[in-house]
């Protein structure tokens, strides 16, 4: 299997601060990856370096091509980013939001791709003409997701889906992420701080220390490692 | 009654474009979060434009109406990308400067063309009058007001319901969010200016007419347009077209009936309802209230 996403020693800085210290990592197709660490150990940024939404220097990869320019060209070449936060725009209808998510494509569909995420999200229907503010945080979060597969992507990157939910919330996300992967084929760069979820999740995990990859491997080796045990699952 | 009705229809003409450029303003600053003091001047030089085409040129109104709608699109936009995006960087303060220092300078460009002499302008609507249930209303009037609803709709129908649209209103509530998902924010934000000098160079030319042309045409109008694009709240597409409607409905009868206003006093008025909203609504009728998250 290639990779379908590889970072090369990707730095990355927010004025004085520098974010990621030579960040090196590979997404395979059709596996979910997750990043690890705690706050202000570069997971956000990581994202944000592939998307294009921060400047970064060093190699990236996407489908054996470099992957250069903004968030828009990003979204172009088939990466869809939830960001932390719920990306949804909360002024928009629910449906809006779903059609702004198939923005980039040309053969459109609309009708169909909404039934299609309907079915991972059955609530959707009912509530399409609803402002997405209006909407819980669970459910934005998850509008958020059903967006970002509007675009059909060929990676999905999602930012702390995890952020402010209720953990029964956390574990339908995550359910429903492992089931895209599974009958889908969705390749999936998850970054989470909730590390148990995370590793039960994905395939391979990495955990970030201070802009830098400090372990990586498979989720059952890393649930195993000592250190990782220590500080990221609390036992 | 009669003559109370008439008033009316000449308030809802005269303020029909106010919510033209009034709409204007509040499609660029729900874009950019900036007050654009040049739009009245970027209107001028557009009705000077369809002043050209049609008295230098022979052209025909509506034509040269086109055209010049067609010319200040081009022109919006091209401000915006060659202007206004690089000083958007930097603070709100900046972009509000610019834009104006752009009054200042398209003042000037148009006087230096043009020159300052008042010019009468052509209308497309005859002046003449017909009766509708007693009322006397000018045929002026109702074309004024139907070209700018029209116009309303036309802006409404593409917010609404085009893929292109759609784009414009997510990159206006959140740019960052809108370039995740591959709007191409900054040209959006073009269009936009350029659909706002549209809406400036209609209002200009359907106000030439009875104000006649020249250099500082707009400058009135300009006050009018804040004021109703704050009576109705400066996010607010509906209530610019509503407080643009309220705002000349009430000016003309506050002109007609209470004596001590008149025609002089009706700047004034204006700057007064400006002043009073900000007080006591600052988001005026339909805006919402800002809630900064801290």
């Amino acid at each position: 299997m290639s990779a379908l996403l590889a970072l090369e020693a990707v730095e990355a800085r927010y004025g004085p601060v520098q974010a990621l210290r030579g960040v090196s990592l590979e997404v395979d197709e059709g596996s979910v990856v997750a990043v690890l660490g705690a706050n202000g150990a570069g997971k956000t940024t990581t994202l944000r370096a592939v998307s294009g939404t921060v400047r970064r220097t060093g190699e990236i990869t996407f489908a054996g091509k470099p992957l250069r320019g903004g968030p828009e060209a990003v979204a172009r070449a088939g990466i869809a980013h939830v960001p932390e936060g719920r990306g949804t725009f909360t002024e928009l209808t629910v449906v809006e939001n779903l059609k702004l998510g198939a923005y980039t494509r040309r053969e459109r569909s609309l009708k169909a791709d909404i039934d299609r995420v309907a079915e991972w999200f059955p609530w959707i229907p009912a509530r399409g003409g609803q402002p997405a503010g209006t909407l819980s945080g669970g459910e934005q979060q998850m509008l958020a997701v059903a967006r970002a597969l509007m675009a059909r992507p060929r990676l999905l990157m999602l930012d702390e889906p995890s952020l402010g939910l209720a953990p029964m919330i956390v574990r339908e996300i995550f359910r429903i992420v492992r089931e895209l992967n599974e009958k889908e084929g969705l390749t999936v760069l998850v970054v989470e701080q909730d590390a148990r979820i995370a590793l039960r999740t994905a395939s391979t995990a990495y955990v970030l220390e201070v802009g830098r990859v400090a372990v990586s491997g498979p989720s059952d080796e890393l649930r195993e490692n000592e250190s990782v045990r220590r500080s990221y699952l609390g036992y | 009654m009669a003559d109370f009705m008439q008033q009316v229809v000449a308030g809802l003409a005269s303020g029909s474009i106010y919510a033209s450029l009034a709409l204007a303003l509040v499609l660029i600053h729900r874009a950019t979060g900036v007050i654009n003091f040049a739009q009245g001047e970027m209107a001028t030089f557009s009705t000077y434009i369809a002043w050209t085409l049609t008295t230098n040129h022979g052209w025909n109104y509506w034509p040269a109406f086109a055209a010049t709608l067609v010319v200040s699109f081009v022109g919006g936009a091209a401000i915006h990308q060659g202007i206004i995006r690089p000083n958007e960087k930097g603070s709100v303060l900046r972009v509000v400067i610019v834009t104006i220092g752009l009054l200042l300078a398209l003042n000037g460009l148009v006087t230096l063309i043009w020159s300052g002499e008042v010019r009468a302008v052509p209308s497309p609507f005859p002046t003449r009058t017909i009766e509708i249930a007693g009322v006397a209303i000018s045929i002026q009037d109702i074309g004024t007001i139907g070209v700018v609803l029209a116009t309303v709709v036309v802006l409404w129908l593409l917010f609404q319901y085009t893929r292109i649209g759609l784009a414009m209103r997510a990159a206006a509530v959140n740019p960052a969010e809108a370039r995740l998902v591959g709007v191409r924010v900054a040209w959006m934000l073009s269009l936009g200016w350029g659909l706002a000098a549209v809406l400036g160079a209609i209002s200009g030319m359907l106000a030439a007419p009875s104000l006649f042309l020249d250099p500082n045409l707009m400058a009135a109008l300009l006050i009018y347009a804040f004021a109703a694009a704050v009576l109705g709240g400066i996010d607010s597409p509906l209530g610019a077209v509503v407080g643009g409607l309220t705002l000349g409905v009430g000016l003309n009868l506050i002109g007609t009936y209470v004596d001590f206003v008149g025609a002089d006093l009706r700047l004034p008025v204006a700057l007064l309802v400006i002043l009073v909203v900000l007080l006591v609504k600052p988001s005026g009728i339909f805006g919402k209230t800002e809630v900064k998250r801290v």
